[in-house]
């Protein structure tokens, strides 16, 4: 009851007219860049944040219109799914087995519709578990010390690969690469400077904020003038729309299914909305056996990654908001976010920074509602976009970048920084080298050395303290699954996965 | 340490502050070496809207935030690009002095700048949990004097910074020796060190009362001592200071300013009487109350002594843990 209590303070904040228009905002850019293929939801979120800066929002505020993007840029990966047969992000993948085939057939408009309205109770569901989990996980957290934290760290990061993961060795190498970058500036445990070579801009390390919109936004557009520059995709024609009331009532067991799985995927660290989205369509697949249609246009093919992927995108939040883990690519630019408004992930932020945090859930409940309305009216407007050329996306990118990251620090010293960051992530793209583990890399490296050390402090030197609570000997167990499991049962997932989608999708 | 508020010396300076010869005209800055929204900041961006209140600047005060080295870019800009600047103050706090102690600022040192005054502090304590065995500082120390590594501390600085400091200065005031030895964890801020010690997992919170305030109004956490010379004001007023427990350690995080040392001597008076006259006004008193700043003013002529004296002592204390060679 306590819970319903905060959450209506939460409404209180998210519905002040100025954070309502900032989640109508956020919502309608998250689709839009949503549907761009190639551009996920950590790229939008972090091409966003220069503009909460630019714009000096209140952290409240910021946090809301970034929560409202990556809602929407969840949104917004079905219709390239299902339109073009390209999935606008990576766990729209899953979309495109079924989707695409209704649009084929001529049922655009219908695969669209229920995608939304699954999409909608997959993101109702997430957020509802995310609710019920978060508070409770935060108390729990209280019992989290130094040992357990480096635990759970060492999980996070043996999850990194996740089961999607390409290429192990370039994630192992994206994540190092990462940790190095976050080894300059003062080594907090012993008060001494690394790295540092008396420059007095590095003293302090190198800001998160710097380094995650050069990797994504600069290096987006970069790939934009390269390849994409001038053309639009050709107009689509959606259709009408055929839906009949009943046949998405029969889908509703499916997204129900869908929502809870997606969450539950969410919530682990590492593992995401695309195993979300995947275990989703496997499960429904299975279920519904040989009675359905799948790949070629099974209605329920469209629903159940559509739900999962949703509900894992608010599961993903819990394991950030509790224990400042992220659980996927975006929360961890969520988490960076939060890191530079002050705010510090966990129990307390509970209790400290409640408006922040229920504004935060219900604008996610507002904008799960804002998105199901703008998708299903609108999705006209939305295709349309899809053929508006880049080229007068990109100065708008750009400015916005450079003026964002001024105003932060008001220093040309990290514009500079900025761009070298973004020629990098150029470079580590082209060699396919993942940049997420590197972002992750930045933020969990230090927080997991200094946890290592503190654990070696407290007692005194003796490393088995390590695994000494029942709760960090988990960790450990849950953590060697997660770096075994890839390579056993990674490779078929694959298989299978590669075998349902003939066009691979640009990866981020 | 000795300064107290001394008013009669202000309300003087205020009836004189009319004849002076020099006055800002035009545009003043006011450097906050950090990012918005940190202390800094909200020393420049509060300080200038009073100033602007009590009449104090003609135009406006403009706020430049001048991130990096803990304040030490700004303080490098101070010294070298602003030398002769008679119209920019620069925020300051505990945190610079520190910095300057430890060389973290290359090849600068206090003296390179003219200290303007200070504008109230956040004063330092030494908290447990709830179900610690600890019922007052001398028992938590007299258990670091037997055994240095007995007690563990978590506080929200790195090693060797203030809030490191605070448990040394106390440890020494108590007469422990082995001050490398005490464990001390060092977290983002004081929020995580403090979720630590409510846990369970660390044994004593060392940080600022201003951090404190939540934990402490729900019962989580046992404010031992305040490292203040008198008990605070307010609803702090029931925490025993480290002083009555019969330890001599004080740590005032104070806020105030510095400006560039080559600047004219009527504008550094001009600076320092503004600063008096802003200390006394009943609008800062409002702006402390409201953000849990406590009196701290030493007298103006005493605070640049005040500056070296902690500079040297930091420096001592740093020597001591091996932190300077």
């Amino acid at each position: 009851m306590e819970t319903l209590g905060f959450l209506m303070d939460g409404f209180a904040v998210a519905l002040t007219p100025y954070n309502l228009m900032f989640a109508l905002f956020g919502a309608i850019v998250g689709t839009l860049i949503g549907c761009l293929p190639g551009l996920g939801p950590a790229n939008g979120v972090a091409i966003l944040i220069p503009l909460a800066f630019t714009l000096g929002l209140p952290p409240e505020t910021a946090m809301i219109l970034l929560t409202s993007v990556y809602a929407g840029a969840m949104y917004g990966g079905r219709i390239s799914s299902i339109l073009l047969n390209i999935p606008g992000d990576e766990p729209a993948m899953m979309t495109c087995l079924d989707g695409y085939p209704m649009a084929r057939k001529g049922r655009a408009a219908d695969a669209l519709a229920v995608s939304a309205v699954a999409s909608f109770t997959g993101g109702l569901i997430g957020t509802i578990g995310l609710i019920m989990l978060a508070p409770v996980l935060a108390r729990f957290a209280l019992t989290f010390g130094p040992a357990e934290y480096f635990a759970l760290f060492l999980l996070a990061f043996a999850t990194l690969g996740g089961i999607t993961g390409k290429n192990p060795m370039k994630t192992v190498i994206a994540a190092t690469l990462g940790i190095m970058i976050s080894t300059v500036g003062i080594d907090i445990s012993t008060g001494t400077q690394r790295y540092t070579f008396g420059v007095l801009e590095l003293y302090e390390g190198i800001d998160f904020i710097l380094a995650i919109v050069g990797l994504f936004a600069i290096s987006e557009l970069l790939f934009f003038v390269e390849i994409r520059v001038g053309e639009g995709h050709r107009k689509i024609n959606v259709g009408k729309l055929t839906l009949t009331f009943k046949e998405l009532v029969s889908t509703i067991p499916t997204q129900l299914r869908g929502g809870v799985l997606g969450f539950i995927a969410g919530v682990l660290p590492g593992a995401g909305a695309s195993l979300g989205s995947f275990l989703s369509y496997t499960l429904e697949k299975q279920i519904v056996g040989r009675k359905g249609t799948f790949g070629e246009g099974d209605i329920r093919g469209v629903a159940a990654p559509e739900a999962g992927n949703n509900g894992a995108s608010s599961g993903a939040l819990v394991p950030m908001l509790t224990l400042g883990v992220p659980g996927s690519g975006t929360t961890a630019v969520l988490l960076a976010m939060l890191i530079s408004l002050n705010i510090t992930p966990g129990p307390l932020m509970f209790t400290q920074n409640a408006d922040i945090v229920w504004g935060v859930i219900a604008a996610l409940l507002i904008g799960n509602v804002l998105l199901l309305v703008l998708n299903i009216p609108l999705v006209g407007f939305f295709v349309r976009l899809l053929s508006v050329p880049p080229m007068y996306l990109l100065p708008i990118v750009t400015m916005v970048a450079f003026v964002g990251i001024y105003s932060i620090s008001h220093s040309a010293f990290d514009l500079y920084f900025m761009v070298a960051f973004g020629v990098a992530g150029y470079f580590l793209r082209k060699l396919e080298i993942p940049l997420v583990p590197v972002i992750l890399g930045l933020l969990l490296g230090p927080e997991m050395e200094k946890n290592l050390g503190h654990a070696l402090i407290l007692s005194d030197g003796d490393w088995s303290i390590l695994w000494a609570s029942p709760l960090a000997m988990g960790l450990w167990l849950v953590a060697g699954l997660g770096l075994a499991l890839p390579c056993l049962v990674g490779p078929l997932l694959r298989r299978r996965m590669n075998a349902a989608i003939k066009e691979t999708p640009v990866s981020d | 340490m000795l300064f107290k508020q001394t008013l009669s010396f202000v309300a003087a300076s205020v009836v004189t502050f009319s004849a002076m010869a020099w006055q800002p005209s035009g545009k003043v800055e006011c450097i906050a070496p950090a990012d918005p929204g940190g202390g800094w900041d909200f020393t420049c961006r509060s300080v200038g809207n009073v100033m602007q209140q009590l009449g104090l600047v003609s135009g406006s005060v403009q706020t430049l935030n001048m991130a990096g080295a803990g304040g030490g870019v700004a303080f490098a800009h101070t010294v070298s690009k602003r030398a002769k600047d008679d119209k920019v103050l620069v925020a300051a706090s505990t945190a610079t002095t520190t910095r300057l102690a430890q060389k973290q600022f290359p090849g600068m040192d206090a003296g390179m700048v003219t200290w303007v005054g200070a504008l109230g502090a956040d004063y330092g304590i030494i908290a447990v949990g709830k179900d610690s065995r600890y019922q007052d500082l001398n028992q938590l120390l007299a258990a670091v004097k037997e055994n240095p590594k007995a007690v563990k501390f978590a506080g929200g600085s790195a090693r060797g910074g203030w809030d490191h400091l605070k448990v040394l200065i106390a440890a020494k005031a108590a007469g422990a020796d082995q001050l490398p030895s005490i464990p001390y964890l060092s977290y983002n801020n004081g929020g995580e060190a403090m979720t630590q010690v409510v846990g369970g997992q660390v044994d004593a919170f060392t940080g600022d009362i201003s951090e404190a305030t939540g934990f402490m109004e729900s019962g989580d956490l046992r404010v031992l001592a305040v490292l203040a010379d008198e008990r605070l004001p307010g609803k702090f007023s029931d925490i025993a200071t480290a002083k009555e427990q019969g330890i001599d350690a004080v740590s005032p995080n104070w806020r105030g300013f510095y400006m560039p040392k080559g600047a004219s001597e009527e504008a550094k008076d001009y600076w320092v009487k503004a600063v008096d006259t802003l200390y006394t006004s009943d609008a800062w008193k409002k702006v402390m109350a409201s953000n849990g700043l406590i009196p701290f003013h030493p007298p103006a002529d005493e605070f640049d002594g005040f500056v070296r004296k902690q500079v040297q002592e930091i420096e001592t204390l740093s020597r001591e843990i091996g932190l300077l060679k």
